[in-house]
This record gives C-alpha cells, structure tokens and sequence, in this order.
C-alpha cells in the first residue's frame, strides 16, 4: 500500500511520511524483574514532510521525540505503524535491502563530542559512508570527501586532523558532511545545535539552512529551542507523553496556538522582548508530566491542565484537523 | 527605590590564574561586580567565558591548584573573604552565601535522604537539634513548592524528577537563609514549562525575603525578563555591565550586540520571510594564547588598530552602564 496516502504527498520523492507510528519497550519481553513495565515511548504518532522542507518535533523531556527519530532511522524496532521516505516503506524493508536504502537518510546527533570515534581523522570519519554503502570509485572518494569539506565551511587540509583537535562547532560540520556524504534525501537532526554556544549555533543553523536551499533536503528537527524552532522549520508538531497534540505550520502554530500544552510552553519561554513585570502574568503549569509507564486513562495532558474537565479523564481527544491543516488534540478547542 | 549604601556583595579585581600545560591561563581577569540586597545580578557569556569560575571564587572554591586566586577582593557585608581561614570561610559558605550548583546529580549525594541533606546544611551553621533541623527542612522543601514536603522529605535523590531534584538544592542553599544565592545554570536540563517554575520560585523569592540572587545562564531570554542588572563576561573579563534596560535596549559593546542579535529569539508573530541569522565569526580565543589588546578583537567587525594593541578598560559609557572598548568609549566621549 505504498500509495495509500493521497496522491500529493506520495509523489514528490524524498517526502516523509509516518503513519500511526508506535514504539514500546518493556513488556513481555522484559528484563525487569518485576515483569511486564511497557512504556509507551512513541504512541500512535502520524506526519508527513514535504520535500525539501523543515519537519520541527518539540515538546517535554521524554515525550519520545528521539525515540520517533530512531524509529524513522530504523534504530530501534517499530512496535506498530510505517515510515514511507519517497515510494519505499523504509518500515518494510529488512538486512540488505534496508542497508542499501540507509544512504537515502542520515541522522546527525546532539553531542558533536561522544559521536565522532577519537581514534579516526576527520577524513576518514566523513569517507567511511562512502566506502560502506559503495559510493563513486574508491579512487574518487578523496575528492569527494574535499569537496564535502569545502561545502560545510571546512578546510580540505582539515581532513587529516582528529576530532578532539576541532571545536565543537567545528565537530557538527563533520556530523553534517558525514552524513551529507551519502546525498541522503533525508537527514533526522535530534537537537543538533543544543550543545553549542549561541555564536556557533547561528554558524551551523545558516549552514544548515543553506545546504537545503542548494541540495533540496528534508529536514527532521528535533529541538527543546522554541526560537530555534521558529527560525528554521516550516511545520511544527508538538509532543507530549509519546503523542503529538498540536501541529501547524510555523505561522500558524506560533500565531494561533490552540493546544492548552503548546500555550504554556510558549508562555514558558523567557525572551529578550520580555521583562520582570509582565512574566508574572504568564500562565504556568504545575508538576511534571506522569510517566510513559502507568498512563492515565483519557487526555494525557489532563492531570496538568488548568483547562481539564470530567470528560478529559475518561477519553483521549483525537487529533483533528480545525481548518489549514491544523491539527489539535483536545476536547475543548 | 534603594539610596545608594555599601553593596552587600562586592568583587573588586579578582584574578584567577590556572596553571595548564600550554601555560598560566588567567581564567578571571580583574572581575569587578556589585549586588546590592534584593537584587539579582546575571552573568551572561559564551562557554569558558568564566561565570562558574566568578561564582567558585565567591565561594572561595577555585580549585587550588592549579587554580589560585591571585589579586583582587571579595567583601560580603564589609568582610573580606579572600585569604580568610578555611574554618570561617566554611561558615560563611551556606550562612551568608548559598549555592546551586550547574549539576544537580553531582551535589546531591544518593545515600541519603533529600530531608537529611538539608537537616544536616541546617546543622552545620547553627547549634539546632535533629528534629528542628529536619522540621526547618520539610519547612524548606515546602516553601519551594514540593508538594507532599514531610513524604519527599524521605526520599532519595534519584527518586525525584529533575525539577524536584532542583527545587531540594534551592531548599538546601536557601535552608540557612543566606543573603546571597548563587544559582548557576540552575534550568539547564530542565522543560521549559518547569524551567519556568524555577524561576517563578526565584523571582518570590528574591521580592519575599530581599535575598540577592546571582543569576548565571547563557539565556538572554532569562536575563531580560528575571534580572535587574547585568554582567556580560568574555574571555575571563566582564565586557559590559548596567541595568538590564540599558544593556539590552541599548548593547554597546559588539560581544554584546553579537550575543542579542545571533540568537533566533522567539516572536509572537513570527515574520513570513525569513532572515539568515547574524554571526559571530570565529570562536573564543584559548586562555594561555590571549593578545596584549582587546581580547573580541579578532571576531570584532569594529575594531580599529589600536583595538590589538592595547586592552580597553571596563568604564562608563551611559548612566549606570559600562563597557570595554574603545569604540564604544569613543562614542560616548564625543
Ligand atoms: N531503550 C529504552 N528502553 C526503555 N525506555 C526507553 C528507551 N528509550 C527511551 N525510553 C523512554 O521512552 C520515553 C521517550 O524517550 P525519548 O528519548 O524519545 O524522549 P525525548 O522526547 O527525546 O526526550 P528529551 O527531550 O529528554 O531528549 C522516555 O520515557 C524514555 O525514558
Ligand atoms: N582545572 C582547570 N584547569 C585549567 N583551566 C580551567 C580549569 N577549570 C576551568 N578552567 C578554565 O576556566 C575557564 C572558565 O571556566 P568556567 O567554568 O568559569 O566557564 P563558564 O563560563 O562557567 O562556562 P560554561 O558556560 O561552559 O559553564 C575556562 O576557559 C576553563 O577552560
Ligand atoms: S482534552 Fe481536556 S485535559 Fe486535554 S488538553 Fe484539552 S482541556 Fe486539557
Ligand atoms: S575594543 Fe575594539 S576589538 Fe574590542 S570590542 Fe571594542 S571595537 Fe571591538
Ligand atoms: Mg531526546
Ligand atoms: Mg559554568
């Protein structure tokens, strides 16, 4: 059923689609002692990233944002659901077949430090996808690797060095020629600028938006940084207790915010426009969110919603559609 | 609003050397600042930059060696703490200056109870007995919001969330009622929706009790909407520093206006076009390898040539407001 979506999204190649996405852990196969502790990491999760566009995931710590990364990756088993990257069903495929498609997407991570191997030069580290998926002659690789070099604004002299030699931000354009090496359709940033100082986060988000506008990539951004948001995806969703509850295009979600929980993660961030006297009139919730293990019956978000009413505890809210593709999860808007 | 008295809280000239292997890296270079009670200072600045090491040396907690504080005066209601005896300083230390610290997990220790960490800081600083001490902790934990204090009392650190974890290191560096509170990066890690939590509790604090806050982030955000005045720190050196109005509305130095305009603040209405973000090129400068002049000059789109010879001096450039550099000086004398 590769063309089960309307037929808009499924043509243009390099289009992300995810339908009803769901990852557990735990349960049956358990090694808890105590048995059968399923968490609902990513539950029922549905999206789709037109080409060449930036797909932004926020929400709470644990709201399985990195989990629904890794699921799209095929880094971790897909309890239920299908990821369609193009016309392939990355979900379906498996050992060969998957190795061979893994060029068409590439992840790169938060911590530029822990995920380049120290004892490999920087070269070497961006030319290994090559060599591995089979890339160009092996005679040619070296070029290429220069030229990745020069596109993520680093020295091609620069290859010979090892990663502890570079600075961070120096460190995510390797993350990002690496994983441009293999001309992915597709590349999962999970909070790729988080680890960096403001001054080096602008250098890699203009790259970032730069590389886009000339290889037409599609974008999975992954990010706590509302501004950061803002600034550089053109659909939102945002994510709470392994569910999206709102999502919207950039204008839309930020404008118009519907969603009781996307409100007050607004409201939380402090701003440069803003000042001591008006945070105090900001809505705030209390508590954290419940654990993905014991769910409560109903809307997830009710046990923190200064909104919820008898009903949110007893049904969970379908994501509908309210008009221009707005999606909102809740009984009340 | 306040006459002007003797601050509560007064750094004047510290110096921080670190042996490294590449050489003697001044970690401080002559930090001066002021916090009067009732106040909250930030410390804003790139990584390395120096707040947690301003913070340590309040303390009297620059690790020696390879660290030493070299020149420079620390006074907290008139009393010098550089050079005084360790036993003293550890008096001081919880009783007239608290604490957070930027991890969390590191400060709290895992084999007791969050009720017996705060008792036993209460015990440390006054002649209490264990039950006064733990019924001021449960008090603690209650009034920064615990719910259900005397129960998570009883708990231990990794049983928590990590907003509680930080609300029980607020109770801890508050439970001896400090005049001054040192939060480093007390958010980092934490959702923004409990983030804000956090620095509601600040804010109360701080408007309840006239308790001075240091507040260290790296969040400009932050800075404007908790802060009454700033301290913009670059390479060891404090580069700017006014109220949080001049500073901000008005940055003068190019760090400063740099650290405001490359960040994608969030917009209530966000513009449809879009801008590619302002850069600060280059990166921070290392330590041991810092010229003779202006230490931003070689990612400075202003300088001029005196600006790699000769350091500025941090002076007034506005009311209340001060910067270190030579262009900005220049501005304002003409
Ligand atoms: N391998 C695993 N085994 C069991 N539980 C897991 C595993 N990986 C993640 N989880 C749980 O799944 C939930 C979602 O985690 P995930 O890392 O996807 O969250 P996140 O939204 O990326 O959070 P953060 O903002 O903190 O990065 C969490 O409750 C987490 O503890
Ligand atoms: N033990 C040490 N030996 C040598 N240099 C050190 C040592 N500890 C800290 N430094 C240096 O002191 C400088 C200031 O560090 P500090 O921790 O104060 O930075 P910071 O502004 O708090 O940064 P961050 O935002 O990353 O917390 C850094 O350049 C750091 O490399
Ligand atoms: S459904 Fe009810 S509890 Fe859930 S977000 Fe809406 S109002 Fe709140
Ligand atoms: S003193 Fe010169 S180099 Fe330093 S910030 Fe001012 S203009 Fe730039
Ligand atoms: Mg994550
Ligand atoms: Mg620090």
């Amino acid at each position: 059923m590769t063309d089960a979506t309307p037929s808009t999204k499924s043509r243009a190649s390099g289009a992300l689609t995810v339908e009803d996405l769901k990852v557990h852990f735990g349960g049956s196969r358990t090694l808890f002692a105590k048995g059968a502790a399923l968490v609902h990491a990513v539950d029922g999760v549905s999206f789709s990233v037109p080409a060449g566009k930036t797909f932004g995931v926020v929400g709470e710590s644990g709201s399985g944002k990195t989990t629904t990364a890794l699921a799209i990756m095929r880094l971790v088993p897909i309890t239920h659901g299908r990821v369609i990257l193009g016309d392939t069903a990355i979900s379906d495929l498996e050992k060969e077949e998957l190795r061979a498609a893994r060029r068409r997407f590439q992840i790169i991570f938060q911590d530029p430090y822990s995920s380049l191997d120290p004892r490999k030069r920087a070269g070497a580290v961006v030319r290994e996808p090559l060599d591995l998926m089979q890339i160009g002659k092996p005679a040619e690789r070296d070029g290429m690797v220069a030229e990745l070099f020069g596109q993520v604004g680093l020295r091609p002299e620069q290859r010979a060095l090892f990663p502890h030699q570079f600075s961070g931000g120096q460190r995510q354009r390797i993350g990002l020629a690496r994983a441009l090496s293999t001309r992915p359709d597709l590349i999962v940033c999970d909070e790729p600028v988080s680890a960096l100082d403001v001054a080096i986060q602008a250098q890699i988000l203009n790259l970032m938006a730069k590389l886009q506008r000339e290889l037409g990539l599609t974008y999975l951004f992954i990010s706590h940084d509302l501004g950061v948001v803002q600034h550089i995806c053109d659909q939102i969703a945002v994510m709470y207790l392994g569910q999206i509850v709102e999502q919207a295009d950039r204008i839309s979600l930020f404008t118009n915010p519907r969603h009781p929980y996307t409100k007050a993660l607004l409201a939380a961030v402090p701003t440069v426009h803003g000042n001591k006297r008006d945070r105090r009139s900001r809505m705030r919730l209390k508590g954290d969110p419940p654990s993905p293990i014991n769910l409560p019956p109903g809307c997830r978000f009710a046990s923190r919603c200064p909104m919820a009413e008898a009903r949110c505890r007893e049904a969970s809210p379908p994501l509908e559609d309210r008009g221009g593709g707005h999606r909102v999860s809740c009984f009340l808007v | 609003m306040a006459v002007a008295t003797d601050p509560l809280l007064s750094v004047k000239d510290i110096v921080v050397d670190f042996k490294t292997r590449y050489g003697i890296a001044r970690v401080l270079d002559h930090v001066t600042l002021d916090v009067n009670s009732g106040e909250i200072l930030g410390i804003v600045g790139e990584s390395g930059c120096g707040k947690s090491m301003t913070a340590l040396s309040i303390m009297g907690l620059v690790p020696d060696p390879p660290g030493k504080v070299t020149s420079g005066s620390i006074k907290i209601g008139g009393m010098e703490l550089v050079g005084m005896q360790l036993d003293s300083l550890r008096q001081i230390r919880g009783k007239d200056i608290g604490m957070i610290f930027q991890e969390p997990m590191t400060s709290l220790n895992p084999v007791f109870t969050v009720g017996e960490q705060i008792a036993e800081s209460v015990r440390l600083h006054e002649n209490a007995s264990p039950k006064a001490a733990m019924d001021r902790a449960v008090e603690m934990l209650k009034a920064v919001d615990i719910p259900e204090a005397e129960r998570r009392a009883r708990a231990y650190p990794h049983q928590l969330s990590g907003g509680m974890r930080q609300r029980v290191m607020i109770a801890m560096a508050l439970a001896c009622r400090p005049k001054v509170l040192i939060a480093d990066e007390p958010t980092t890690a934490l959702d923004a929706t409990v983030q804000a939590q956090i620095f509601d509790l600040l804010q109360d604090l701080q408007e309840e009790t006239g308790t001075a806050i240091i507040l260290i982030t790296h969040d400009m955000g932050a800075i404007a909407e908790l802060a009454d005045a700033v301290a913009v720190m670059y390479a060891g050196r404090v580069v700017e520093k006014g109220t949080v109005d001049a500073v901000l509305s008005a940055p003068q130095h190019p760090y400063t206006k740099g650290l405001i305009t490359c960040v994608p603040h969030l917009e209530p209405d966000p513009p449809v076009e879009r801008h590619e973000l302002m850069e600060i090129p280059g990166v921070v400068p290392a330590l041991t390898e810092l010229g003779k002049g202006c230490a931003f000059a070689p990612r400075c789109g202003e300088a001029t040539e005196k600006c790699s010879v000769e350091e500025p001096q941090l002076l007034a450039t506005g009311d209340k407001h001060l910067t270190a550099c030579w262009v900005a000086q220049q501005e304002r004398a003409q």
